[in-house]
């Protein structure tokens, strides 16, 4: 590709996603949210952060890893078990990240 | 608290995700010379899109010759969960002047959104304070992602491999450690169960068509979950 062109690509994708970004922070002032909106969007961050990871723990490429041998799901439901229990978020975060590499480590490798 | 021990509360709650992006970074920039594109190309994706999984899809796009509209497209489909996002920040900024705004929405990731929204919620961000410590998230970030591009167009292949020592998982230890404070009632685990299936489930679908999916489906289960919790409870209170 010449260098115009991936100027140009550089540009279109700034402009995409800088507007999607900013496109309702621009208006906030006077944008009204409903109320039912309102309801809906505090359950985003569940959904969407959820929706992220999900995949990355319970398959690889070859499709559902629902085993114990997996260290992305046995570091998942650390994560979770701990975190349901303690509500510490650093202690959560470094109890799965240990068990994780521990199993990538010994038990899968 | 002073503005600048704001910004440092924004950018340690982010440390976690930082960390697991930085094979990502590595990644794009060597991926980018991998490509025979220029580490000048590597550099002004990073610094002027700043969207990290679009500039993966828009390499691999690039390699597979497709037109530029193509490629712009995409993208935007790519990042329209950032909408999402903005719908519910829009109630902690909407206070703010106008320029600080359009300043912040530059920084609304995925990882800054994850790091920032909750402490409204926790109680460790307000509306004084809260754009502060998103703007240390974003910055921290920001650095990391632009340094991290740079090392990796440079580094080509030094570093064989780091994409699958698995740092990433860091990121789903922080965002599980973010979730499970919300797990306190029905209509958030409706939405949590519904997330992880349908997540799963739509996985195949191109351009995170499936992520966009499975969020809203999830979204919805939590509202209409949430909606019956309330209905029961004023019905509870005309009995008595």
């Amino acid at each position: 590709m010449s260098n115009a062109q991936l100027t140009l690509i550089i540009i279109g994708m700034f402009l995409v996603t800088y507007s999607v970004r900013t496109v309702l922070f621009a208006s906030a002032h006077k944008a009204h949210i409903p109320d039912w909106l309102n309801k809906a969007l505090k359950f985003v961050p569940i959904s969407v952060l959820t929706a992220i990871i999900a995949p990355m723990s319970l398959t690889n490429a070859n499709g559902l890893l629902l085993t114990l041998f997996n260290p992305w799901l046995v570091g998942a439901l650390t994560c979770l078990v701990v975190g349901l229990f303690f509500q510490r978020q650093l202690l959560t975060i470094c109890v799965g990240v240990m068990v994780f590499f521990v199993m990538k480590v010994f038990v899968v490798a | 608290m002073k503005t600048l021990q704001h910004a440092q509360r924004g950018a340690i709650a982010s440390i976690p995700m930082i960390i697991g992006g930085i094979p990502f970074g590595l990644l794009f920039g060597s991926l980018a010379i991998a490509n025979d594109l220029s580490i000048w190309f590597a550099i002004a994706m990073s610094s002027i899109v700043f969207a990290g999984s679009a500039q993966f899809v828009a390499l691999g796009l690039i390699a597979a010759g497709a037109p530029i509209w193509v490629i712009v497209l995409t993208t935007f489909v790519v990042n329209l969960r950032h909408i999402l996002y903005a719908a519910d920040m829009l109630k902690f900024v909407k206070h703010l002047p106008l320029k600080l705004r359009l300043f912040m929405g530059f920084g609304l990731i995925d990882e800054t959104y994850a790091a920032v929204r909750p402490m409204y919620d926790m109680g460790s961000a307000n509306k004084d304070t809260g754009h502060k410590a998103y703007i240390g998230s974003f910055f921290s970030f920001y650095l990391m992602w632009n340094v991290t591009t740079v090392i990796g167009a440079l580094a080509g292949e030094l570093i064989p491999g780091i994409s699958q020592w698995g740092l990433e998982f860091a990121m789903v230890a922080t965002f599980i450690s973010i979730v499970t404070p919300y797990l306190k009632s029905v209509p958030y685990w409706g939405a949590f169960a519904v997330a992880i299936v349908a997540s799963v489930a739509l996985r195949e679908m191109p351009n995170h068509l499936g992520l966009i999916m499975a969020t809203l489906m999830a979204v919805t289960t939590g509202y209409v979950l949430d909606r019956d919790d309330a209905q029961h409870a004023s019905q509870e209170a005309k009995h008595v």
